[in-house]
């Protein structure tokens, strides 16, 4: 075979790298797929307590640390039997019970804040994840109901235990 | 006249209207206490206007309607406020307004009639909307909402539920009987406000009294935008999108409101109240109700005070007979039950019956299910009963999803005919109530997500600019440097 021959065909194998190249560079910049789609799945059947009591700082570390399998699924006591469940249908595993030693089950519940007795220190705010409590240095400081998650985290930084756990006056229905 | 292609599903059956359609007719005494209820079956409970002590006269303003799927209220009796406090209802525990009744019958000074014919569409929704008139086929939702969206869509074509196809129900008939030129009328003045062309009164062909009434006053009114059809008595021909394929034969697309295919739908009683409305000023203070039922003395239809107690209504009516096994508000089919006589009646409540156990069908113990098919050659929405059932009993969400659980209309049908007794529509109410709070419970996550990642981000951005802030203060300390 002549050089002349095989000219084109080498022209057009550089020319289709160079595009097909280029094109699947634009794609993987442009279409990035959104972060891993097993963490989101698992994210969005946790509870978003943001408790930590699975012993991880918030559901989305639990979910990750689920899908890269250094956490078993019976760690969310807010979440229950139903959370363990669906978790068990989407890993294909089996259900078991939440393991006691991170928590009980509960019923919903919300914090409120004794308002006679709450000093206005304003540690419990930055101990909220979801910014569910109101407050000033020096003011009183009360709780929004419909969006407290009923994590508990409130409770130990209060010095003056005013803060208390009550189900929600709101029942869903 | 002429006729229409009829529904391929739904059911004939008893419908039991004859006896309180043998009397006029006639008002109902006014309650010495009128109790209304702020939740009227419809959105969310009205907030009051008015407080304890304050005088009213029949039609004051009482409670502002909170969001677009509830009514303003006003007060059906003239006298004083008694209190705000929280009473039974029909849909259970709610805050009513209590108005002690002077006797007077005084109406409130502003009311005066409405000149409809010289206000633009838009002024009448608005004074529509202001008189709290509200669906009183049964769901309350208030009418101007539903016109202002058919104005919005450029509706052509009002049809006026005239149908009342279930079973013991006949407060329409007795209406049209007798008021037919107010549904006319009222039919006029919603064509001007929602600027529809046309308007199809739609009557079942087992109440001919109502139908040579709607006729007469057609005729009557020499307005040839009106056209009265017959349609054949099948329950449930009168659900709002059954009754729409019904007469126009083009079905509301499931996920969809009947102005999407030109159609917007009101109740004839609704048109009635429209016509005293402007006829008047009078707001939506009364209904028609019917009161019926072999446990009570003697059946009728009665024009009643929103706010009425219905012990108020029986006594009315000749009291209970024949022990009585349920009190059933709604009708045969739909009705749900309630547990005292001491509620008060809603803009809602259509039909009262005091059932004796000779009324009641009760049933044998439920059976499994043998996959017969029944239910859904009876289901009026074209669902499959027999497999939302096995959806629902596995709480399998994505399957109820698929099946068009949200489409069912809980007419009772498909319960009706299942030989194997299952309570097929009980089942179904139940899973969408699971339903509802499992979507509330999820949206409240995805709420608490974003609040966290917000909450993270600022830590986040907070120790970023401390460190930043500590950095820049060493340097600054290490540049003036010890001397």
């Amino acid at each position: 075979m002549s050089g002349a021959t095989l000219l084109p065909a080498v022209g057009l194998a550089a020319g289709l790298a160079a595009t097909i190249g280029a094109a699947l560079g634009w794609a993987a910049s442009r279409l990035r797929p959104d972060a891993d789609p097993l963490v989101e799945r698992i994210d969005a059947l946790l509870p978003q307590t943001q408790c930590g009591q699975c012993r991880y700082p918030g559901c989305r570390p639990y979910a990750e640390a689920i899908a890269t399998g250094t956490a078993d699924i019976d760690r969310c006591p807010p979440g229950g039997e139903a959370t363990v469940r669906a978790l068990a249908a989407l890993l294909g595993r089996e259900p078991r019970p939440v393991d006691p030693q991170f928590g009980r089950t509960k019923p919903r519940q919300v914090a409120v804040i004794d308002e006679e007795r709450c000093i206005g220190c304003a540690l419990c705010l930055p101990a909220c994840p979801v910014d569910a409590i109101v407050g000033a240095p020096r003011f009183m400081h009360t709780v929004i109901e419909a969006q407290c998650t009923g994590c508990e985290l409130c409770l130990p930084p209060c010095p003056v235990d005013c803060i208390e756990l009550r189900p929600p006056a709101d029942l869903p229905g | 006249m002429s006729s229409r292609p009829a529904l391929p599903h739904g059911l004939r059956l008893d419908a039991r209207k004859t006896a309180p359609l043998q009397h006029p007719l006639h008002a109902a005494p006014a309650p010495h206490v009128a109790v209304i209820a702020l939740d009227q079956g419809s959105g969310e409970a009205a907030e009051p206007t008015v407080a304890a002590g304050t005088r009213v006269g029949i039609g004051t303003p009482i409670a502002r309607a909170v969001g677009e799927a509830a009514a303003n209220l006003h007060s059906p009796v003239a006298g004083v406020v008694v209190e705000v406090a929280t009473r039974a209802t029909v849909a259970g525990v709610g805050r009513c307004i209590l108005v002690e009744n002077d006797a007077t019958d005084a109406r409130d000074p502003a009311l005066v009639p409405v000149d409809w014919r010289t206000l633009d569409g838009v002024a009448l929704l608005h004074r529509l909307r202001d008189a709290g008139v509200a669906g009183l086929g049964g769901a309350a939702f208030p009418a101007a909402g539903k016109l202002a969206l058919a104005r919005a869509s450029a509706v052509a074509h009002l049809v006026l539920n005239g149908a009342e196809c279930e079973p013991w129900i006949c407060c329409d008939d007795a209406l049209m009987r007798e008021h037919a030129a107010d549904v006319v009328l009222g039919g006029q003045v919603m064509l001007a406000a929602c600027g529809a062309t046309r308007c199809t009164i739609a009557i079942e062909d087992d109440k001919p009294e109502a139908a040579a009434a709607i006729a007469a006053a057609i005729a009557t009114a020499q307005d040839d935008r009106f056209e009265l059809v017959e349609l054949p008595a099948i329950y449930p021909l009168g659900a709002e999108r059954q009754l729409i394929e019904a007469v126009t034969g083009r079905e509301v697309p499931h996920d969809a409101l009947p102005p999407a295919i030109g159609v917007v739908c009101q109740n004839v009683g609704t048109a009635a109240a429209v016509a005293r409305f402007v006829g008047t000023g009078e707001p939506v203070v009364s209904r028609i109700v019917t009161v019926t039922g072999s446990g009570v003395a003697c059946p009728g239809n009665l024009e009643v005070r929103i706010g009425t107690p219905i012990a108020e209504l029986i006594a009315a009516c000749g009291g209970y007979q024949d022990d009585p096994a349920r009190l059933i508000v709604g009708g045969a089919m739909t009705g749900q039950s309630l547990s005292s006589d001491l509620v008060p009646t809603t803009k809602g409540v259509n039909c009262i019956v005091a059932a004796t156990l000779a009324d009641l069908a009760i049933r044998d113990p439920e059976m499994p299910c043998i996959r017969c098919g029944d239910c859904a050659s009876a289901c009026p929405a074209r669902l499959l009963p027999q497999q939302l059932h096995r959806a629902a009993q596995a709480d399998d969400r994505d399957a109820l999803a698929r099946l068009g659980l949200a489409d069912c209309i809980e007419c009772g049908c498909c319960d009706y005919v299942c030989p194997s007794q299952i309570p097929l529509t009980a089942r179904f109410h139940a899973a969408r109530l699971r339903m509802r709070l499992h979507d509330a419970e999820r949206q409240r996550a995805a709420e608490a997500r974003e609040r966290f990642e917000r909450h993270e981000r600022r830590l986040a951005e907070q120790a970023e600019a401390e460190r930043l802030a500590f950095e820049a203060a060493r340097r600054r300390a290490r540049g003036a440097g010890p001397t």
